[in-house]
């Protein structure tokens, strides 16, 4: 890593430079809530002015930058009785402004499962390689638990991180892209100083969390409690709408389909993001469905969320952005579920026998 | 049409319109990109808005609208005794649809209302399967092309026919739309079935449902979420009543 200090102005120049000549995406305001709160999304963006540099967050991830909700996955050709496949994995090079540390930690989760796991996958690879990260520190808002998940700083994947230290930007390069485009521009190394101001910044956005929840042992917790009432409490109140699973960073299940074009002579095989709150993600041939209540699919979720499956080693793949909080119409979110299911072993540690004794 | 060794058989088809605008059938003529390989499929037996030639040895009948007069009735049934396969298709054939208005007064108030003293024979809407079995549904205030033309596509090849479970916010998140409901709106969305690709909340129009309610929909939880954010009721049963698609979930 290498370490370089920008002024604002310096690094607008250069953000401008970068986005006028390439495919770019950054935070942009899209609408006005109706309790006047603005609402971001990760937008198309062709100049610098077009950037909300202080948005609070973007309702959706940028996910699916990497996993597109809908994606082709391989086409056929039928001819003479034979067939083809052609498969392509080319991605565009994107360039995504304004990431914040958990969003990078989400793709870094991404990742593990999708690139170091036992069936890498090259789609994946290739927009990961092909898109030009520029992550952007904040100071949290109220309902961000990313401290919680450890995922409010971030030592790696992206090409650069930007550090609000006054009137400059503390840039962490991470890699020789990014080395090669600020040669263009007014840099320095940081001095003394600077090194303090970012050690403050750092402690700073540390000390502002409002937002805590207790996940130690939390994986053993969700084990114990497989069959508690929790679940059916939290899920009688869900829309299974899969908005949490939509607007998350991690959330990477999918179904896939295929079909026939309508002249019959090719089709195709696509990908599409699924979540496992929707109805039918259990179901199988036969019509069979092994999580037919609204409940067990939220459960899972959970599971996947806060336990982790063997795929990715058992890691918790959840990094406390609280978008699935926010965007639940039903009010399904982490902290009140969690707190529950801790609740809930609490009472049962209380009314079984206590602990053998020492002998 | 052969592939890969199998043979295909064009779907011997035929369309006809009831109390309707006659808009889902025109969504036929749609999409004018796969039109010709489209139509290529079917051999069209009866469909008065494309062709004049008329033949009754159909398998699939296509029925738009809702049913709304007596002599409606037996046309509908003996196209039932024909047809192998009956399609409700569009809203008002499978819940009534925009049609269903009028139950909500007499049917003399209401003949009176559009057409004064003028005398005509009117009952109220039933939906389609309220007259006749219907094999398979495909709802939409129009029909989506694209899932008819893979409905037809399936029929051809068969395959299994589905329609999404999942409520349209599926599809309003993959458009990165801003949730209606943080607009202040009621928007049906989070009940609906998907497979419409979230078109009206795109546009920011809260969704009126016109496909029907999703498979197992959590109206409780519905009905919590418009209370607690304290949006009117009225403004609710309104949009709920609009297709007649929630009639069974009707509070």
């Amino acid at each position: 890593m290498i370490y370089k200090i920008i002024s604002k102005n310096e690094f607008k120049r250069f953000i401008d430079a970068l986005v006028r000549s390439n495919s770019s995406f950054g935070p942009r305001l899209v609408d006005t809530d109706s309790r006047g709160e603005a609402v971001y999304q990760f937008q198309p963006v062709s100049s610098v002015d077009e950037i909300a540099f202080d948005y609070t967050r973007t309702t959706s991830s940028a996910k699916h930058f990497f996993l597109p909700f809908r994606e082709e996955l391989s086409r056929f050709h039928f001819h003479d009785g034979d067939w083809d496949q052609s498969v392509s994995y080319e991605a565009n090079p994107v360039v995504i402004i304004g990431l914040r540390a958990c969003d990078i930690s989400a793709l870094n989760i991404l990742d593990d499962v999708l690139l170091n796991g036992h069936f890498p996958s090259a789609y994946y690879l290739a927009k990961r390689k092909n898109t030009f990260v520029i992550g952007m520190d904040h100071l949290p808002l109220p309902d961000c638990f990313c401290k919680s998940m450890n995922h409010h700083t971030v030592p790696t994947g992206f090409n650069l991180f930007c550090s609000d230290i006054g009137d400059e930007y503390y840039l962490a390069i991470n890699s020789s892209k990014a080395f090669n485009f600020l040669r263009e521009f007014e840099t320095r190394d940081p001095q003394y100083d600077e090194n303090c101001r970012l050690a403050e910044r750092r402690k700073l956005i540390s000390s502002s969390f409002r937002t805590e929840i207790d996940v130690t042992g939390l994986p053993a917790i969700l084990d114990i409690e497989f069959d508690s009432p929790v679940w059916k409490k939290w899920g009688d109140k869900c829309l299974s709408c899969g908005t949490c699973a939509m607007v998350c960073p991690t959330c990477y299940c999918y179904s896939v389909e295929e079909s026939f074009a309508p002249d019959l002579n090719s089709s195709t095989r696509q990908k599409r993001l699924y979540s496992c709150n929707l109805v039918d993600f259990a179901a199988v041939a036969g019509g069979h469905n092994f999580r037919p209540k609204n409940g067990d699919r939220l459960k899972y979720r959970y599971y996947h969320q806060h336990r982790g499956f063997a795929e990715n080693a058992n890691q918790q793949i959840c990094v406390g952005c609280n978008r699935c909080g926010r965007a639940c119409l039903a009010g399904i979110n982490p902290k009140d579920v969690i707190n529950d299911l801790r609740q809930e072993k609490d009472t049962c540690m209380t009314s079984v026998s206590s602990s053998p004794r020492r002998s | 049409m052969n592939q890969q060794g199998l043979r295909f058989e064009k779907l011997k088809i035929a369309s006809f319109d009831f109390t309707c605008c006659e808009g889902c059938q025109l969504q036929l003529a749609n999409r004018e990109s796969t039109l010709a390989d489209f139509l290529r499929l079917l051999d069209i037996r009866n469909f008065r808005e494309i062709s004049s030639e008329r033949h009754d040895d159909y398998d699939i009948a296509l029925i738009e609208g809702s049913i709304s007069r007596s002599d409606e009735v037996p046309r509908l049934q003996a196209i039932r005794r024909q047809a192998k396969v009956l399609v409700a298709f569009g809203t008002c054939a499978c819940f009534g649809g925009v049609n269903s208005l009028k139950n909500r007064v007499s049917s003399e108030a209401a003949v009176r209302e559009v057409y004064g003293e003028m005398k005509v024979e009117t009952m109220p809407v039933r939906r389609v399967s309220e007259v006749v079995k219907v094999d398979l549904s495909i709802p939409g205030c129009p029909v989506a092309k694209e899932e008819v033309e893979r409905i037809i596509v399936s029929l051809v090849t068969g395959a299994q026919v589905a329609l999404p479970k999942y409520p349209v916010c599926v599809e309003c998140k993959a458009a990165l739309n801003t949730c209606l409901f943080e607009l202040g709106e009621i928007c049906l969305g989070p009940i609906t079935r998907a497979g419409c690709h979230a078109v009206c909340t795109t546009g920011k129009t809260p969704c009126l449902g016109c496909r029907g309610p999703a498979e197992e929909i959590n109206m409780e939880a519905f009905l919590h979420l418009v209370r607690e954010r304290g949006l009117s009721l009225g403004d609710l049963q309104e949009k709920l009543a609009f297709y007649n698609s929630f009639e069974a979930f009707t509070p």
